[in-house]
């Protein structure tokens, strides 16, 4: 999956489970934490679907908000695991 | 304690209002006050009212008149300070029939127009009519305790405690207003005058309106929230101040005790406020003392511990009452049918129960500890605007946000990565320190997230029409208040208002006839509690630290000492699963939400699917998804009950005892 699927993939994930569709505005670069869009509970739910779709194990250390604060920085963060992975 | 309900001709050619339509309206709204019904009736005028007897239960019915019969009034509250006006209006030479508080207002108006009502210290909805000049005056009591909405069109003014009794009236539209949803998924609630209908106007709280004979009308502000300047001395050191907060509480609690020819109860959730009320109240009058509390069957909620210490520490004869999750579902729609508004939480419905255990076990009035958190920065709210304060000033500590592990104990469990997720959350804004919404920032960037579910053509009607904005009118002090009590301002003409004394307070105690009284609403307990400086409120993240003074040695310090508990009830889960009652499905369907039009229709489907399925494997909702589920729910169920379903028109059968009908005396039908 290149950077580009994935940060397409991510952004429909929040589309549907967190934003359902219903016309709410998301850009790549918003903070997803910051708006309130992905709550202390909703971040569960964003991992849960990255671990399972890309195959990824995130670490203790890793789950910081530099990394999942915004779609751009998941699709950087994710892309570059799974590089290193390979 | 009552419901009141009328309507004024402005336009010369009306027809007098119908008793009919008069009976429908008190009739829609008739638990307010099921011991007496009134009317009065001219030929601009009509007047009716649903009396629920506290204060002389002999002589004090509605409308009642002044002594030339020119001037009527129709009243909903108690006015606590009534036997000292009384004395004082005797001494300027007023005469009066009656030992009632409503016959007091009428003679302080008389004498002192609408500066009458900056002497009264009570809860109150009213209206006078001065038959004589033709002048309808509505007037509500600061924190605005009782309801009062007004629909004004095609030459009529017409007004009522629940919009409820303005819907008995086919003229009136039955719409909701885009402009007052998007407010209560911003504030918790819609803030007056803007109401959740359409043409429909809730009277602001510490605010008289007079409409003319020409149905022009003018309103005057008698009273506001108002702090000293930042910075200000205060006279009074921590220990005076303690003594006269004690002092003037109790008075306030002796005022609410006995100034009613029925025995009072009280609430006791377990906590420090209700304690305080429920100790007063007892202290106030010899005999037995009753007490009431909800008990919860989600370990996770219930405070059985501290009320038992309580109601044992005073002697009490206490009455429990144990939610089961089933409850909350089952009684839902007849909770929204008395909120009038969608809520956010199911917490009102306990409480809607809780009256119906203090009606049936014969008591009429409750004293409860509402208002304490916001006079006394009781709320975590104002907490939390303190921390973010403190570390915007130095940004990159990480002690400084630590601080939120003492407001929030999940956070002091989570791992330490998990904690940086929240933190990024509050880090939202945190140097916009000057914004005048700077406290409440957070809560409504939360609430907002139902918003997402609002259908497309909702959101344009709600650009098109836009609700005044809350921070551009604010009063003119705000800005020189120190930072709390900005806080506590904006606290109490929001949640407070709205939500607090009317979703969760009048409108479920008056649900079975239940009058509520609030010592932490007594007018020279918020002028004092408003005027202490900050620190002696919220002594560094010390909550209530002045109350808890006053409580001190009186009541059981584990209820002292305990943190803060935020009062609720188990939310979205009450709705899911194989127990849940069918109203929930059919009103979530994609024809019910279209019907209400007020959210997506496909975007409602996919929440409660994942809600359901998330239930099912016994997965956690996320914060947003329960609120959203919650509020869209009772949206769908205010619609469904007061826009679509009409069934409050039923009521009928109503024998007026109180009845003047001077329209057309010539043709008195026998009964209405």
């Amino acid at each position: 999956m290149t950077k580009d699927d994935l940060r397409t993939a991510v952004h429909e994930f929040i589309r549907k489970n967190f934003l359902f569709d219903a016309g709410s505005p998301l850009t790549d670069d918003q903070s997803l934490l910051g708006s309130g869009v992905v709550d202390s509970t909703g971040i569960l739910e964003l991992i849960t679907y990255l671990e399972e779709t890309c195959h990824v194990k995130f670490a203790d250390n890793e789950l910081v908000a530099d990394n999942f604060d915004t779609i751009d920085r998941i699709a950087a963060f994710v892309t570059q695991k799974l590089a290193s992975k390979a | 304690m009552c419901g009141i309900a009328g309507i004024l001709n402005v336009a010369e050619r009306h027809e007098p209002p119908t008793l009919e339509l008069l009976t429908a309206m008190v009739s829609a709204i008739r638990y307010r006050g099921p011991d007496e019904y009134g009317v009065y009736r001219d030929r601009r005028a009509g007047l009716v009212h649903a009396r629920l007897s506290l204060i002389d239960l002999a002589s004090g019915q509605q409308p009642l008149a002044n002594e030339d019969g020119t001037l009527w009034i129709v009243f909903n509250g108690e006015i606590f300070n009534y036997i000292e006006l009384r004395k004082e209006l005797l001494a300027l030479g007023h005469k009066f029939r009656t030992q009632s508080d409503t016959e007091v207002i009428v003679h302080a108006w008389e004498a002192w127009g609408n500066d009458a009502f900056r002497r009264f210290n009570g809860q109150w909805a009213l209206a006078l009519w001065d038959s004589r000049k033709g002048t309808l005056v509505l007037s509500r009591d600061r924190i605005g305790v009782r309801p009062l909405f007004v629909c004004a069109g095609e030459g009529r003014i017409r007004f009522a405690s629940e919009v409820k009794a303005l819907f008995a009236d086919p003229a009136v539209p039955r719409e909701i207003d885009p402009a007052g949803m998007d407010q209560t998924f911003t504030y918790w609630t819609s803030v007056a005058p803007v109401s959740l209908f359409r043409g429909i106007e809730e009277l602001r709280p510490g605010c008289v309106r007079t409409y003319a004979a020409d149905g022009s009308s003018e309103e005057t502000v008698y009273w506001t929230p108002a702090y000293p300047r930042r910075g200000e001395s205060y006279p009074l050191t921590l220990g005076e101040a303690t003594e006269a907060l004690e002092e003037k509480l109790e008075r306030a609690t002796r005022l609410r005790i006995l100034r009613a020819d029925v025995p009072v109860g009280s609430y006791l959730s377990g906590g420090l406020d209700s304690s305080v009320t429920a100790w007063m109240g007892r202290k106030a009058k010899e005999g037995v003392f009753r007490t009431y509390s909800i008990r919860f069957e989600d370990a996770e909620y219930d405070e059985t511990e501290y009320q038992r210490a309580m109601a044992a520490t005073i002697d009490s004869a206490h009455q429990e009452l144990v939610v089961r999750r089933g409850d909350i579902a089952r009684v839902f729609p007849d909770v929204i049918r008395h909120t009038e508004r969608p809520v956010l939480r199911t917490a009102p419905a306990p409480l809607y129960l809780l009256s119906k255990l203090v009606r049936d076990s014969g008591i009429k009035a409750v004293l409860t500890g509402e208002g304490a958190d916001e006079m006394l920065a009781g709320y975590d709210i104002f907490r939390e605007a303190e921390i973010r304060r403190f570390w915007s000033r130095q940004p990159a500590s990480a002690a400084r946000p630590a601080l939120f592990n003492r407001l929030y104990p999940y956070l002091a469990r989570s791992p330490q990565q998990a904690k940086g997720m929240a933190l990024q959350f509050w880090r939202q804004g945190l140097e916009r320190t000057g914004d005048p919404g700077y406290s409440h920032e957070p809560r409504w960037r939360v609430t907002s997230q139902v918003k997402r579910f609002f259908a497309r053509d909702f959101r344009a009607a709600i650009a098109a029409a836009p609700a005044p904005d809350l921070l551009a009118g604010l009063p003119a002090e705000f800005a020189g208040w120190d930072s709390l009590a900005r806080a506590q301002y904006l606290e109490v003409v929001t949640l407070l208002s709205g939500y607090l004394i009317s979703s969760q307070g009048d409108r479920m105690l008056m649900a079975h006839s239940v009058e509520g009284r609030f010592p932490f609403l007594d007018a020279d307990v918020m002028e004092f509690c408003n005027g202490l400086p900050p620190s002696y409120k919220l002594a560094g993240l010390n909550e209530k630290f002045i109350l808890k003074r006053v409580a001190a040695g009186h009541i059981p310090d584990a209820i002292i000492r305990r943190p803060k508990q935020p009062y609720r009830a188990p939310d979205a889960a009450s709705f899911l699963g194989p127990g849940a009652p069918p109203y929930v499905a059919e009103l979530l369907s994609e024809d019910a939400v279209r019907d209400a039009g007020v959210f997506d229709p496909p975007a409602v489907r996919a929440l409660y699917s994942k809600c359901a399925a998330r239930d099912a494997a016994g997965e956690l909702f996320s914060n947003a998804d329960n609120m959203s589920l919650v509020g869209i729910l009772s949206t769908q169920l205010m619609h469904h009950t007061l826009i679509r379903r009409r069934d409050h028109e039923s009521g009928g059968h109503i024998t007026f005892t109180t009845r003047v009908d001077r329209a057309v005396p010539q043709q008195l039908p026998e009964t209405a």
